[in-house]
């Protein structure tokens, strides 16, 4: 059995101020794990950061859904590219010297 | 402290109207925020600034009291005074995005001198107002030489004030990123704690060069080593290594020592290789009777 801890989601939206029907909106759109117990919904906690970005991206930014989804997918090809760069720029400054 | 022009970080004209100024902040913070600007060092100085110079203009007790005395800021503690004994209310303009790591407290010095006593920073005022919940991710530095990084070893660090004890696996590369889970700023309202990213910057070495989990040196060779073959003791990062040399060995030559580069990041009993490059070195101020040894050499090799 899994020790992962758990945020319910109903606590988190309330100190977010945040509807609770955008958190179940993520998660059909398969940007957000949710677990289910006795009909509650749960969030890993180890999802918060990306969770927390969504929610600041749709209430700050006015962001909608279809754009979350594609910032996320940016997001995950830029930090690709920013590992190859890193990686690339080491390789360089050996060359270099 | 130099004046800030913030309607020029804005791009806005002196006369921008209130909707103007929302407008332009709106689309300026979209670009610049941290959450589509990841680890995006001159974004997030940028996203400050356009967020100060919207708590300035967006406030229409900040925005006249700038229009008057922006250039003139010095001035300003006199207006606080008056305005002080007339007795103030705090009015606060629209919306601020947090978000990221700008917690809206670092404004610059030539705010806080105008506005000190005055930020009044709204955060979320006139959109969500996020209670805290869970803790603010922590960033940090840490350099090691090269041959720190060829083992994994511990090291204390202090972060905000508390020791923690981090353990770094061997064959961390320069300008890698761990998280370390939980030792981030504390969580609040039950929620977590944040997490903490070290960026670890790994110093040249002056005699090995490092590419990948490869590594690569020079080493000297005399030239009577070189040409009769020989035996050759050469330093690799962690102790030293006799090799054989070939007769005729040319320089320029590069010999793979397999095994003898870097760990690699957590795969453990797995190196790169070492690859050595023989400069061969001509001998220096030859005594007569080695010049002529040399010059029938060079007859009998003509």
């Amino acid at each position: 059995m899994s020790t992962e801890p758990i945020i319910a989601a109903d606590v988190f939206s309330e100190h977010h101020q945040i509807d609770i029907t955008f958190i179940h909106s993520l998660h059909e759109c398969g940007l957000l794990e949710i677990i289910l117990i006795e009909q509650r919904a749960f969030i890993p906690a180890a999802q918060l950061p990306q969770l927390e970005r969504m929610v600041r991206l749709h209430y700050d930014l006015d962001i909608n859904l279809p754009g979350i989804e594609t910032i996320t997918h940016l997001l995950e090809r830029n930090g690709q590219l920013q590992e190859e760069l890193r990686r690339l720029r080491n390789r360089l400054k050996a060359y270099e010297e | 402290m130099a004046f800030i022009d913030y309607y020029s970080v804005l791009g806005l004209s002196k006369t921008a109207t209130a909707a103007e100024i929302k407008a332009a902040y709106r689309k300026l913070a979209r670009k610049y925020h941290p959450d589509v600007n990841p680890n995006d060092k001159d974004a997030q100085a940028t996203f400050q600034q356009i967020n100060e110079a919207n708590e300035v203009l967006s406030d229409p007790e900040k925005r006249k009291k700038y229009d008057q005395y922006g250039k003139d800021w010095q001035h300003a503690d006199a207006f606080e005074q008056q305005r002080r004994s007339q007795g103030s209310s705090n009015a606060q303009g629209g919306q601020t995005y947090s978000g990221g790591s700008f917690n809206g407290e670092d404004f610059s010095d030539f705010f806080n001198s105008m506005f000190g006593g005055d930020a009044g920073f709204g955060g979320a005022q006139g959109g969500r107002r996020s209670g805290g919940f869970r803790g603010q991710d922590l960033k940090a530095e840490l350099q090691l030489s090269m041959r720190d990084a060829l083992k994994t070893h511990s090291q204390t660090l202090t972060v905000n004030g508390k020791n923690i004890r981090i353990t770094i696996p061997a064959g961390i590369e320069n300008g890698q990123t761990i998280k370390i889970g939980g030792h981030g700023s504390p969580g609040m309202n039950g929620g977590p704690n944040g997490d903490l990213y070290i960026t670890f910057s790994i110093e040249d070495d002056p005699v090995f060069k490092r590419m990948g989990n490869d590594l690569y040196t020079t080493a000297e060779l005399d030239l009577f080593t070189a040409l009769l073959g020989g035996e050759k003791t050469i330093d690799t990062l962690d102790g030293k290594v006799k090799l054989t040399v070939k007769p005729e060995t040319a320089n320029g030559s590069k010999v793979k020592l397999k095994g003898k580069g870097f760990p690699v990041y957590k795969k453990e009993g797995q190196h790169g290789d070492l690859y050595v490059t023989w400069s061969v070195k001509l001998p220096v101020n030859l005594s007569p009777e080695q010049k002529k040894l040399v010059e029938e050499l060079a007859k009998l090799s003509a």
